[in-house]
């Protein structure tokens, strides 16, 4: 995990001093407003592009832990071994997932036999090779996945998360 | 790909938002959820003093936690006109789901009218008739003075007979005390309607007829017994999908071990243990598997009967534990009747039983240990018994019922702490009416419409070509009867009322149908009417309703129904305030007179004439006490209100006392005699697939909102229908691919969703979807109450198509938890 936070907090602080908050100075200085008034908001948060690992550290089946967009937020890359619909890499088979379960915020566990998350708090199960649907459960939102773009290099960055994380308002604290 | 929200943040409940109590208005359990509503140009803030948690949001919070929703939880509504911000989340205070939210109940928010954020956009928002050939838009005053008048055309022409009726008979949504009460009265109080049926079945019946008979009311523990139990023994009881928070919040604390302490408490130097449960289902369901992980398979009992032979277990279950002595003499001789006789008449060895049922000897007689063995010391055991459509939808509903009743009066467990003898319920309960005044078997009014009788049908709450038997058959018929009035309407101006009330009348002279649908959404039925009202759901309304541990409560009003849709008690009230008004320009004061009392104003209004004035306990409860009283509410009956609040009853019969003249329950004779329903055999015997059916977690007693909610219809566009992949290799059919399921009744569809763990030539099917009714495949046979069997249905399967696009991206993955 060492070297999982680490690549969270070089995240972290490219997205403090990133390009992101660069886009909401450029809008507030067009737009002519009373300057009590603060800058209109982005629709969506502005998520970091974080490193979470080089595809080299992936093995079939095994799930690597990683956190996104912040440490507080625990994930898994898995690279399945087939190609499926949201998959990354040269295989098109890597995907990333957060494993706090939207129901009620238990840590999710892998099943390598049908590559399921499983949820020990209620029985939630979500489906890795289709989008993190959930197969079975008590979360009203299929499982939220991370956008994934690996770069020249083979590193594996995460730029976005699809659904509302438990246990915040905000994907982005 | 999966569905996704795309939302990655919701607006924070600020600190003065406005709170209100509200109870999920799905299924019986009743959870208790708030809704927080506050104006769309304020929000509230991560810091604490900005927020109603008086939380620190900027920083993760942990599992469980009461400081965050959904994206489900959460809309924009209208509310006395103006926007707000909605929010509904399970409330961690109340004692029946502590917090848990089902996968249907916290989407409460996201089912919304809201025409902001264009969800359940097809609820009704104005009254419809059938004008120049398709269904339009018009006034309370002129739909409900066409209803009127056709109706009492009707009266007129063939006598109340001639009103036929299908309405809700629950609580919660489409039903509580309000809104049947309000109904009741109207058909059989100002009205005497003898041809009604309920939403779920042909006649105006009970499904628990033999328990109620036997003195024995079928709500009679509560939610806690589960807890203090030594065995739980559930017979077609799917809970974990079909009474979620139930089982989670209730029957897994005791599977784990987590209650022992509460058990302690209660029962002293008693042995106590966690608990062990007898499950009693043909199919393995998600149920047993997560009873397993929780107990450990070696306290999980498995009894895979040949689908319908419940009965014979009981009867041996019956007669093994009184041969072994295992009964509560003293209970028996204080408390109830009947049982020599009933001993006698229902002898059954373990040897029969086991022929019967395709269980092992070794099998029965150990269940039969865990419900009755005394515990160390000479205990008794304590075994609570749950049923629910397994048995009440099964072969030979009545003597099945009453035979379970029988082994739980024989083991003392009824109106003692870890026991009761108790269905498990689908809505919520919220009956209140004036008695029915037809016969006892009440009229099977399904047939009856089929065979081209009545003239008018009003339905409330309803889809027969849905949720019914028979279906196929029925929608034919009926849209061959309504359609004969939609074509003669066609004939007459509509603003020319006298000139088209007899067109109408004309039309149903000659076999046709006059129908009123009342409800939210349209309906399937729907298609086939000539009227719908649009009807306001709980919330939009104030309503009040019990849960399976009978515990009421008051949801609030917290946002408007949409456009000019009203309460159904208020329909009921102006349906009755017309056919007065039709009457009396008829001169016909003295039946204008019977329609009188119905100048309720508000929702409120109905409650007091209704429970208030007329329910056992009624007169402790007002609405202002039940809103003191918030999500916990009380346990009816009332029986005082003392110091600010309303005194309940926890269990029924904690004083042994039944509800019978003498106060004793009565054991009840239940012999076996194989298929009960007429044609039952034969259809066995023609058809190669049993075709069991019931419920799923996702969609259960809320497709008719789900059928507009993308997650919902993302995951299951069509029913599925499990089946064995050796079955399916045969059928040369693969996951997914849409088939066609058909027999002698009719046919139907659904996709192939494959499961190992069904056995040969046993699918299950997802029943009462609008996209494959189950119901068109399952033959008119009912038991001598008019009690439908849905679950013994036979049937041949072929394919029809590959897996539709919108199915191809779905997981047909084992459900069962397995880590």
């Amino acid at each position: 995990m060492n070297r999982c936070a680490r690549t969270i907090d070089a995240g972290r602080r490219k997205f403090l001093t990133g390009a992101g908050l660069a886009a909401a100075g450029i809008a507030s200085a067009q737009i002519p407003v009373s300057p009590a008034k603060a800058a209109a908001p982005a629709a969506r948060v502005e998520y970091p592009s974080s490193r979470l690992a080089n595809i080299r550290d992936l093995k079939i089946d095994e799930p690597l832990p990683v956190a996104y967009p912040d440490a507080d937020a625990p994930g898994v890359l898995i690279k399945l071994g087939v190609r499926v619909q949201g998959g990354v890499g040269p295989d098109g088979d890597i995907v990333g997932f957060s494993t706090v379960c939207p129901h009620k915020g238990f840590p999710l566990a892998y099943n390598k036999s049908d590559r399921t998350l499983n949820c020990p708090g209620h029985y939630s199960r979500f489906d890795c090779e289709a989008g993190g649907l959930q197969v079975w459960g008590q979360a009203t939102q299929n499982l939220p996945q991370y956008v994934l773009r690996i770069d020249d290099k083979g590193d594996i960055h995460a730029e976005g998360i699809d659904e509302l994380l438990y246990g915040r308002l905000s994907n982005v604290l | 790909m999966a569905y996704k929200r795309q939302i990655d943040r919701l607006p924070i409940i600020p600190k003065d938002a406005k709170r209100h109590n509200v109870v999920c208005h799905y299924c019986i359990v009743g959870c208790g959820y708030h809704a927080y509503t506050w104006p769309t140009n304020k929000q509230g803030g991560a810091a604490p003093d900005q927020n109603a948690f008086n939380a620190d949001l900027s920083k993760q919070q942990p599992a469980e936690t009461a400081n965050w929703y959904a994206p489900s939880m959460y809309n924009i509504v209208k509310q006395h006109g103006e926007d707000v911000h909605l929010v509904i989340k399970p409330d961690k205070e109340c004692a029946v789901n502590s917090g848990l939210g089902s996968v249907r109940g916290a989407r409460m928010a996201e089912m919304s009218y809201s025409r902001q954020h264009n969800t359940q956009l097809q609820r009704l928002t104005d009254p419809m008739v059938w004008r120049y050939g398709q269904m339009q838009p018009t006034s309370w005053d002129d739909a409900l003075d066409l209803v009127a008048r056709v109706t009492v055309g009707v009266i007129n022409e063939m006598g109340e007979d001639g009103v036929f009726v299908s309405a809700f008979d629950h609580g919660g949504a489409g039903g509580g005390y309000e809104n049947t009460w309000a109904t009741g009265k109207l058909y059989f109080g100002a009205m005497k309607i003898k041809n009604i049926r309920i939403h779920n079945r042909p006649a105006y019946n009970s499904e628990v007829h033999a328990s109620r008979d036997m003195g024995v009311s079928e709500l009679n523990n509560c939610y806690e017994d589960a807890e203090l139990a030594d065995t739980i023994v559930a017979v077609g009881t799917n809970a974990l999908e079909t009474q979620t928070n139930y089982f989670l919040n209730h029957w897994v604390p005791n599977l784990r071990g987590a209650s022992l302490d509460k058990k302690k408490a209660e029962f002293g130097t008693e042995p106590v243990e966690p608990a062990r449960i007898v499950i009693v289902d043909p199919r393995r369901t998600v149920t047993v598997n997560a009873c397993e992980v929780e107990a450990g398979k070696d306290r999980v009992m498995h009894l895979a009967i040949n689908s319908g032979t419940d009965l014979a277990l009981f009867n041996a279950w019956f007669t093994y534990i009184v041969e072994k002595g295992w009964v509560d003499r003293a209970f028996i001789a204080a408390s109830t009747k009947n049982f020599d006789e009933a001993l006698a008449a229902n002898k059954t060895s373990l040897d029969e039983a086991a022929r019967i049922t395709g269980l092992t000897v070794d099998q029965i007689r150990t269940s039969a240990e865990w419900i009755a063995e005394p515990k160390l010391g000479g205990a008794r055991r304590r075994t609570m018994f749950a049923y629910e459509k397994g048995l009440i939808w099964g072969n030979d509903n009545y003597r099945t019922n009453g035979a379970l009743v029988n082994v739980a009066l024989a083991t003392g467990n009824i109106g003692r702490p870890g026991g009761g003898c108790v269905r498990m319920g689908g809505h919520q309960e919220g009956y209140s009416r004036p008695d029915y005044p037809g016969p006892r078997p009440a009229y099977y009014v399904d047939k009856l419409l089929i065979e081209g009788k009545g003239g008018v049908h009003h339905i409330w709450g309803c889809d027969h070509y849905k949720t019914t038997l028979n279906a196929f058959k029925f929608k034919q018929a009926y849209k061959k009867r309504t359609d004969l009035v939609k074509d003669v309407m066609l004939t007459a101006p509509y603003g020319d009322r006298p000139a088209m009330v007899r067109a109408i009348i004309s039309a149903i002279k000659k076999g046709g149908l006059f129908a009123v649908d009342v409800d939210i959404v349209p309906t399937k039925i729907g298609e086939a009417c000539h009227v719908w009202l649009p009807a306001a759901t709980s919330g939009e309304m104030n309503l009040t309703s019990m849960n399976g541990e009978r515990r009421m409560r008051l949801t609030e009003r917290y946002m408007d129904p949409p456009g000019q849709a009203m309460p159904d008690c208020l329909i009921a009230a102006r349906i009755a305030n017309h056919m007065e008004r039709v009457l009396r320009e008829q001169g016909k004061a003295k039946e204008a007179d019977k329609f009188k009392g119905f100048d309720w104003k508000t929702e409120e209004d109905a409650f007091m004439d209704g429970y208030h004035a007329h329910a056992k306990g009624g007169r402790f409860v007002t609405y202002e006490r039940l809103r003191a009283m918030g999500t916990n509410g009380f346990q009816e009956p009332a029986v005082d209100f003392k110091d600010g609040k309303i005194i309940g009853t926890k269990r029924l019969y904690a004083d042994g006392k039944f509800d019978s003249k003498d106060g004793k329950a009565a054991f009840m004779a239940t012999r076996w005699r194989g298929l009960q329903a007429p044609g039952k055999q034969a259809e066995m015997k023609k058809w190669p697939f049993l075709v069991n059916n019931g419920r799923t977690n996702l969609v259960w007693q809320n497709a008719y909102l789900d059928q507009d909610n993308e997650f919902v219809m993302d995951r299951f566009p069509y029913p599925f229908i499990q089946m064995n992949p050796q079955d399916m290799a045969e059928l040369k059919v693969k996951a997914g691919d849409l088939v066609e399921v058909y027999n002698d009744n009719g046919s139907t569809q659904a996709i192939v969703y494959p499961t190992p763990t069904a056995k040969r030539k046993q699918t299950f099917m997802l029943f009462g979807n609008p996209n494959g009714v189950q119901g068109n495949v399952v033959s008119p046979g009912v038991n001598e109450l008019v009690i439908p069997n849905y679950k013994q249905t036979w049937a041949a399967i072929r394919k029809l198509s590959d897996a539709p696009a919108t199915v191809r991206h779905l997981s047909f993955k084992s459900q069962e938890y397995a880590v």
